[in-house]
């Protein structure tokens, strides 16, 4: 099995620093082509491509394009989404890192498709490397007449600006993060009104993931019914995969949607270190389920990854062997988003806590079966009562393991510490 | 004192953050005292208080001095299960500080940090604006070393 790269082509084989290579390796001729077309054709190949969002929801792109191209306002915004703060998920800095001008080209078609007036790219505050290249890849881009007043001699002007993120990682989801660029604690808000109607200074606002941005350009290239040809009736195209953990091969790989995660962990990333046996995998990040070897042949879609309720379609995939313990696992998942969760709701606030408390029993062995059962019953009511992405969806990776991991749990239970 | 850096930027409170970003990285205890808050809050014309918010939001602000070098560690899943060391242990004995502490002659401030987007490379750290990656016991030695004798 090989990758098949079309939004990471050109890693490693241009200098991220240099706009001439990048326009040299088909850079920015896809904006050239966008201009001469109809903005709502842009939209219809969008649709027919059926692109999904890449930062883990999958809500349709061109939903989100039509929403922000029926305003009438006259400042309408885009904000791209690098707010990639999900452990073992590194593929938007790589996007970033090796390949900006790509995410820049991707965030113009999509505004001039829309009508944006602006755009804004906030990205993470522990990704500083990230930072100065997109700010020197815009200079470089208004210099060069890509960004600005009457990009490419055009009627379309198109700003771009780069904000940074100060440590939180509930600014991930979208209206945190709006408050966010706005100056504000990034406290989320209620939905609806979505952003598309009232979003940034309360104006509308297109809001996707670098991966979904940088997927763009390729798929004005080949058209979105070509596109469409690439991977599973539910999730088209190829997708970035962080691969991390005890696998011999570690980083960001480019596959068609439908391939096993075995496949990945086994053909590109080469395995496991000193063939060690899987103990489990983590999907998508702390937010995603933990899964045993057998379940590793599920192909990597939307739909599969729908039966989850989170956000593991980021494509983060974790690895780990035989020698660690799953409750020492799910007591960090629980502390991390104990430490992340920003105190609004009663249940993630208190939950994570309690969940916690809960876990140490296990790995105390102390537990009993009051415990599973509370513990499930908790973990439901995080999920259902939380009112952001974070605490609907921390609960994953437990309630995955009750699951998938049942054994575990009740050799803990009969096998009491003694004395 | 922050004058300077404050008229770079534009009177829009939208660029707070940016603004508290920019004054905690030049200072150089990495920290924002009572007197910057007020002096950014005048330069925008907003309330003290919504400075304190942003600032208690965002793990990145600190409001007690810090070392000249913050020294983050990673402490998320990825990296924990790539170490073959525990390189927060490490650290604390050769600096003799523990974890949300500055050294007595304010070279060091040792923390935590969540992922860095390098699990690829683990286990990482960070010192200010510099990554470290594939970590060993021998590898944090020189690197502390370096900071200590050169810096
Ligand atoms: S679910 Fe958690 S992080 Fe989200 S708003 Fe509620 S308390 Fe904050
Ligand atoms: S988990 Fe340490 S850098 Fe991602």
């Amino acid at each position: 099995m090989k990758e098949m790269k079309l939004v990471s082509k050109r890693f490693g084989k241009i200098n991220p620093l240099s706009i001439d290579e990048y326009i040299n390796f088909d850079g920015y001729k896809n904006l050239k082509k966008a201009l001469k077309m109809e903005k709502t054709s842009i939209i219809e190949e969008v649709e027919k491509a059926y692109l999904r969002g890449r930062g883990g929801a999958g809500f349709p792109t061109a939903i989100k394009m039509m929403g922000l191209a029926k305003e009438t306002n006259k400042e309408k915004f885009i904000i791209c989404n690098a707010d990639e703060g999900e452990p073992g998920n590194f593929k938007d800095r790589y996007l970033m890192e090796n390949d900006p001008h790509q995410v820049l080209e991707g965030m113009l078609i999509v505004a001039y498709a829309t009508g944006a007036t602006k755009g804004y790219i906030y990205v993470r505050g522990e990704y500083q490397k990230s930072i100065s290249l997109l700010k020197w890849s815009i200079d470089e881009a208004k210099k060069n007449g890509y960004l600005g007043k009457n990009i490419l001699g055009s009627k379309f002007n198109f700003d771009i600006e780069v904000r940074s993120g100060a440590g939180s990682y509930v600014c991930g989801e979208e209206f945190a993060l709006i408050e966010s660029l706005e100056g504000k604690p990034g406290r989320t808000r209620v939905k609806p009104p979505f952003p598309t109607s009232v979003g940034l200074h309360n104006k509308p606002t297109l809001i996707n993931n670098v991966e979904t941005f940088s997927t763009i350009p390729s798929l004005i290239e080949m058209g979105g019914l070509e596109f469409a040809k690439i991977g599973t009736p539910s999730s088209t195209g190829t997708k970035l995969i962080s691969l991390s953990g005890n696998v011999k091969h570690k980083g960001v790989f480019e596959i068609p949607y439908g391939v096993p995660i075995r496949d990945v962990i086994y053909k590109l990333g080469g395995g496991i270190e000193k063939d060690r046996k899987i103990k489990m995998v983590q999907l998508g990040g702390a937010c995603g389920p933990i899964i045993p070897d057998y379940m590793l042949d599920m192909i990597i879609d939307y739909e599969r990854f729908e039966e989850f309720e989170s956000k593991t379609g980021a494509g983060a995939i974790i690895v780990m062997d035989e020698r660690f313990d799953l409750f020492d696992i799910l007591l960090k998942v629980v502390r991390f988003f104990q430490h992340e969760s920003c105190g609004k709701c009663t249940p993630c606030r208190e939950g994570h806590i309690q969940l916690a408390n809960l876990i140490i029993k296990f790995i105390e062995r102390k537990a009993t079966v009051k415990d599973i059962i509370s513990l499930e019953s908790l973990a439901r009511v995080i999920h259902q009562a939380s009112l952001c992405g974070l605490g609907q969806t921390s609960p994953t990776a437990i309630i995955s393991s009750l699951r998938y991991f049942r054994d575990d749990y009740i050799d803990r239970i009969e096998h009491p510490q003694k004395g | 004192m922050l004058k300077e850096l404050l008229e770079k930027y534009e009177k829009k409170e939208d660029l707070l953050l940016e603004i508290l970003l920019e004054c905690q990285v030049v200072k150089s205890d990495h920290f924002i005292s009572k007197d910057d808050i007020k002096e950014i809050a005048d330069y925008l014309s907003i309330p003290e208080s919504k400075v304190c918010s942003v600032l208690s939001f965002y793990t990145f602000f600190s409001d007690k001095p810090r070392g000249k070098y913050i020294i983050q560690v990673c402490k998320d899943i990825p990296c924990y299960i790539s170490s073959d060391v525990n390189v927060l242990n490490i650290i604390e004995k050769e600096l003799g500080i523990r974890v949300n502490e500055t050294t007595s002659n304010k070279q060091f401030t040792l923390e935590y940090t969540s992922c860095l987007g390098c699990c690829e490379a683990g286990p990482v750290m960070r010192i200010n604006d510099k990554i470290y990656t594939h970590l060993t016991a021998d590898k944090i030695k020189a690197i502390l070393s370096e900071y200590r004798v050169y810096m």
